[in-house]
């Protein structure tokens, strides 16, 4: 268990915008910066992951620090930042890891030397609160970097627990790909992000974020869809050479890969 | 050799709970396994709804994450489908399986379990070959026919089973051997084939089959680093049996590792002392999926 007394501590909001693995998909996030702003939020927050998976993993860390947007390490930003020779995505098949090192060596060939160094100084786990309720921000989970919260496998004694655990009402992750939330007494539960980076297996081509509110005291959670030019992200990465798994996810909405790793209830809404 | 000390895994959390709801009392007799389950062993025996509620209370209130039932096999178990269901109102469940026991009737229940829950529920089918020439010889005469009508009895049920080979099973290691069985999976009706490879062990009637574990097969007199212990299964499971609380799927032939009457008495690290805990380590073995 990582010490998250060390969390850094960011005050009281009223509105948040949540981004999940952004996995380099910079026009998904322009996008989500739009409606975060047309929505009216005090604050967006990103859960890690910056790149992977689409091209030019540059640009969507350009727009994260020329927007000020406060960040925690994923474990992309935990491995580029450390020199790691893998993700550590925590993957168990060998042709979903195969194509996770195909994501990793592009990505860390094509990121600055000084984004690196700015991944590692992300703080793991960051803590705010709203409508009242303590938020611990994570990746994956509070405990774990890489750990995978999936909807059908995370059940409420465990989410008790985990809640107990991190001295939390409610925390916040990503690293699944999939948004989903699942409370238990006392407005106490886990909300998971989504991601913004590619779609969520559902045949859209739609990308989601998630917004946390104060309504009347309540916390309420929104997962919002972000439709973009999905179209433009394809061709950028056929032109980077990037696997056409890759390209046919974000075409049809359909995952190809990292497949295994999702539980019965998942992967059985998915085509492949 | 005996004289050195053993590395010992800690109990970082309890995630994963295990039941041998069916013991060691099976309707095959592998010759790879590694309790030696069969029609007449019941070194352990079923376990009834009664026996397996109160670790269901017990683990719910330790906020377990994942529930695993297995035996023998799970469905000569009378109550299979109410203890599924009572373990599938607090978490997750996977049932390991050779399927022939699994009747039409029977996976449109398993069917209905799972549409009436949040929770994944998946079924995790054993085979060890591509063709009857080299499933038969272990599992049985006739097993093979009567495996692949069980997979497509639960494919037809929308029911998407995890199938689970061994390492020996026609180079399931190497990337055509996989390969291939996902192919033969396809073919036998399963549109999303998920398959998983588990090493062997050297236990049991395995012991038997090939070899026992050597000498130099222990992880005695060893160091093993805090992250790589943490990595252990045994890290974050336990065992249920009918008599009581061991350590991992694995050792329950093994009196020493057997650690409490209940859940709370075993929340203790456990010293890795036994030949299996070599391959766990050096194999990275989860029994889970």
């Amino acid at each position: 268990m990582p010490d998250l007394k060390r969390a850094e501590d960011h005050g009281a909001f009223r509105r948040v915008a949540f981004l999940g693995g952004i996995y380099s998909n910079y026009l998904a996030l322009a996008e989500a910066l739009r409606i975060a702003r047309a929505r009216g939020v005090d604050a967006v927050y990103a859960l890690g992951d910056f790149g992977a998976f689409g091209p030019h993993p540059d640009r969507t860390i350009e727009v994260l620090r020329e927007g000020g947007v406060p960040a925690i390490q994923g474990n992309y930003e935990e491995s580029l930042s450390t020199s790691a020779d893998d993700c550590h995505c925590g993957y168990t098949d060998p042709r979903d890891n195969a194509f996770a090192q195909v994501s990793y060596d592009y990505t860390r060939r094509r990121t600055s030397p000084e984004h690196k160094a700015w991944m590692g100084t992300l703080p793991g786990h960051v803590r705010l609160s709203i409508a009242g309720r303590r938020l611990l921000l994570c990746h994956g989970s509070p405990r774990k970097i890489n750990e995978f919260l999936w909807e059908s496998t995370t059940p409420a004694p465990f989410i008790r627990r985990l809640l107990r655990d991190a001295d939390a009402d409610v925390v916040v992750c990503t690293h699944t790909g999939l948004h989903w939330s699942r409370f238990v007494e006392g407005g106490r539960g886990i909300v998971n992000a989504g991601a913004l980076g590619r779609p969520a297996n559902d045949g859209r081509p739609e990308v989601w974020m998630t917004l946390l509110e104060d309504r009347g005291g309540a916390l309420a959670v929104e997962h919002v869809p972000v439709a973009y030019d999905h179209h433009r992200l394809a061709r950028e990465m056929r032109e980077e050479r990037l696997p056409e798994e890759f390209v046919e996810t974000v075409l049809t909405g359909w995952w190809t890969t990292c497949l295994e790793i999702l539980p019965a209830k998942e992967r059985a809404r998915g085509r492949h | 050799m005996n004289g050195q000390p053993v590395p010992a895994s800690p109990l970082v959390a309890l995630d994963t709970l295990w039941l041998q709801v069916a013991g060691t009392l099976c309707n095959l007799q592998c010759t790879h396994c590694f309790i030696s389950s069969s029609p007449t062993n019941h070194a352990h025996g079923m376990m009834s709804l009664a026996d397996v509620r109160p670790y269901l209370e017990e683990a719910e209130r330790l906020g377990v994450r994942e529930y695993y039932l297995t035996g023998g096999e799970p469905f000569l178990n009378r109550e299979i489908l109410e203890i599924i269901e009572a373990a599938l109102a607090l978490g997750p469940v996977t049932v390991l399986t050779n399927g022939l026991l699994i009747r039409p009737e029977t996976a449109a229940r398993l069917r209905a379990l799972s549409d009436a829950t949040p929770y994944s529920l998946d079924l995790r089918v054993s085979i060890d070959g591509a063709d009857a020439a080299t499933n038969d010889p272990i599992r049985g005469a006739g097993t093979f026919d009567r495996i692949v009508a069980a997979m497509g009895v639960l494919a037809r049920a929308g029911l998407n089973p995890v199938i689970t080979v061994t390492e020996a099973c026609q180079g399931a290691l190497s990337s055509e051997g996989r390969a291939r069985l996902i192919a033969f999976l396809r073919e036998c009706g399963l549109e999303q084939p998920r398959l998983k490879v588990m090493p062997l062990l050297r236990l049991g009637a395995e012991a038997t089959r090939t070899r026992a574990y050597a000498e130099w097969e222990s992880l005695r007199g060893r160091t093993i680093d805090a992250e790589a212990a943490a990595a252990l299964q045994c890290s974050s499971c336990r065992m249920v049996t009918s008599k009581g609380v061991y350590v991992c799927p694995i050792l329950i032939d093994y009196p020493g590792a057997r650690m409490a009457g209940t859940l709370a008495g075993a929340l203790r690290p456990f010293a890795l002392e036994y030949p299996a805990c070599f391959t766990c380590h050096e194999q990275g073995l989860s029994c889970r999926t």
